[in-house]
């Protein structure tokens, strides 16, 4: 039950270093530091809300209530060519984006 | 003659069809107005005047030939120049939502609402200043410089659509299309004194919007009057297939009426929205605009919306779990630069490390941890559940009366670095305007008076979903009999 997890009251070093791998940010220490106390400050704020009973309920869906996706005709239609799409990259080759190796 | 660039969107398109000015004169006077003022104000991150001169003289050709024969209509904006947000698509114009993530990133297409915009005949001058990824209340997270308030240049002009605020304050366009994921539209607005409306969620396609919160984002227009304001949301709402959050109800009549009876109107003012701490001459001020709606026959009742002081917590775990998922598209790989290493991995981490600002990575993390293993629930499952108790209070609120009245912003405009580096200083910000996103309402914020530093004084209507016409009505009608809107900065 959410109720009774106990959250951390800071976060540590280690914690942040958990959220950057999780985010694939490279950080330096300086910057470690100061998020370690930012986050901190940011989620010791936000525990207010836990005050709150909430067992009854629902999370919210949406921000319009009752509003329901609308689906369009599924019938083929001209979309982006392969150049378009590839002028933005760094690095391509044969229409087609290229990167490092993805396993060892 | 007045400047062109002191017309009003809906003065200038009245003179363009006349043949009093042409789209070209009209498009020149802002591009040089924009070339004298942009080194003080740095309201653009690109400029487009070739772009702009030509859609100009093809306006020009068309309006004459309309002139010769009106049996067609003419496009609803043919011939007048307006900006945009630097976090919408304008095809083959660089995007860079005020990102170095994005700094080379030139769009393939254009989003939904800048064609419907161009396909109304609009003339574009350029892409205005944004914090990074519309992520900031003051443009001072753009990674591109800050912008300059037009009515005090050592002041921030609010944001993240700061850029467009100021660029309308400053007569550098007549309007422009901003966006508002918790207030982006409306706290710039009432800091630049011009008029600002954050659009029903799903109202207008976000189709081409570079995503922040994907359940709280929407596309809002910047003017000088309700009246400029209503003609280009008139134009960018409605359906869109490609959208498929996009809602497809009819757009009531957007017809503004400055001798409107407001008498069956009920506007409500929580009392939640006056806190201690606030500028007294902000609250003195909305006061007073109240007393003018009363004045015109609205009956004015006390509203309660009890969960408003938990409308920034939720915000803020709610919008950055939903950006760290958007954000994870910036890898370095099919746009953007790329920072070199010898594995995948270390390409994500070395690009996004080092090309993501503080606060687009302060969030992504915020959001991360929000949405990680052991804290979902306690975290962003709570955020969800109260972001309900938060839509109640308003579905109560709007069972008794037809608007919310409120301050926009707690106070007026401050100054660039006031808020130095606490991140929980800048989010309260928001306080006002958090809610309205949370709920998906639509809200307008609108000049109402100036403090005595004489910067200007915003107030916020909230209205029921889809609801924007009795918003800008009941703003047409207050400007109809009050000035501050006519108020411009000296330059």
């Amino acid at each position: 039950m959410p109720h009774v997890i106990i959250l951390p009251v800071s976060l540590t070093l280690d914690d942040v270093d958990h959220i950057a791998a999780l985010a694939r940010l490279r950080l330096s220490e300086e910057e470690k530091e100061l998020y370690r106390q930012q986050l901190s400050a940011i989620l010791e704020y936000f525990a207010q809300l836990q005050s709150l009973d909430t067992s009854d309920v629902p999370p919210a869906a949406s921000s319009l209530p009752g509003a329901t996706t609308l689906l369009r005709p599924d019938e083929p239609r001209p979309g982006l060519t392969p150049a378009s799409l590839l002028s933005n990259t760094a690095d391509s080759e044969s229409d087609q984006f290229r990167v490092p190796p993805v396993l060892e | 003659m007045a400047a062109l660039t002191d017309l009003t969107l809906t003065a200038a398109l009245q003179s363009l069809r006349r043949g009093d000015i042409s789209s070209r004169e009209l498009t020149n006077a802002y591009l040089e107005r924009i070339q004298h003022l942009e080194p003080s104000i740095h309201a653009f991150l690109a400029l487009t005047p070739d772009q702009a001169l030509s859609q100009a003289n093809a306006a020009d050709r068309q309006l004459a030939a309309w002139r010769r024969d009106r049996s067609s209509p003419l496009p609803e904006l043919l011939g007048a120049p307006l900006a945009l947000k630097d976090v919408l698509c304008l095809e083959g114009v660089p995007c860079t939502c005020g990102s170095r993530i994005l700094e080379n990133f030139v769009p393939p297409y254009s989003a939904t609402a800048v064609e419907r915009l161009a396909r109304a005949g609009a003339v574009f001058l350029g892409k205005t200043n944004t914090d990074e990824f519309a992520m900031g209340s003051s443009t001072e997270n753009s990674a591109y410089g800050v912008t300059h308030n037009p009515w005090d240049l050592e002041r921030v002009p609010g944001g993240s659509s700061g850029g467009s605020a100021a660029a309308v304050a400053a007569r550098m366009a007549p309007a422009a299309l901003g966006t508002d994921t918790g207030g982006s539209v409306r706290q710039p607005a009432s800091f630049c004194g011009v008029t600002g409306l954050k659009p029903t969620y799903g109202r207008v396609s976000r189709y081409g919007l570079v995503a922040f919160g994907s359940s709280l984002d929407t596309v809002g227009v910047l003017g000088r009057d309700a009246q400029d304001v209503a003609l280009v949301f008139s134009l960018i709402a409605g359906h869109d297939p490609r959208d498929a959050t996009s809602v497809s109800l009819p757009l009531p009549e957007m017809r503004l009426d400055g001798e409107a009876d407001l008498a069956s109107l009920r506007l409500g003012i929580p009392q939640e929205y006056f806190i201690p701490g606030m500028q007294p001459e902000v609250e003195a001020a909305v006061r007073q605009a109240v007393g003018v709606f009363e004045s015109l026959g609205v009956q004015v009742t006390p509203v309660s919306l009890p969960h408003t002081r938990y409308a920034l917590p939720v915000y803020y775990l709610v919008a950055p779990a939903e950006a760290s998922a958007n954000l994870a598209r910036y890898d370095g790989i099919r746009y953007g630069p790329r920072l070199p290493a010898d594995t995948l991995w270390e390409v994500f981490r070395g690009t996004r490390g080092a090309k993501f600002g503080p606060e687009v990575k302060r969030r992504v993390m915020l959001g991360t941890y929000a949405l990680s293993a052991g804290y979902y629930d306690a975290y962003y499952g709570q955020a969800q559940k109260v972001r309900t108790l938060i839509q109640r209070d308003f579905e109560q609120a709007f069972s008794q009366v037809d608007l919310i009245a409120a301050p926009a912003t707690p106070h007026t405009a401050f100054k660039i670095g006031e808020r130095g580096d606490d991140p929980l200083a800048m989010y309260l910000e928001d306080v006002f305007t958090l809610p309205a996103n949370l709920a998906g309402i639509p809200g307008l914020a609108f000049p109402v008076g100036q403090d005595s530093q004489g910067m200007p004084i915003g107030m916020q209507l909230m209205a029921p979903h889809f609801r924007e016409d009795l918003l800008l009505q009941a703003a047409h009608t207050y400007q109809s009999v009050t000035h501050w809107h006519t108020r411009l900065p000296a330059l």
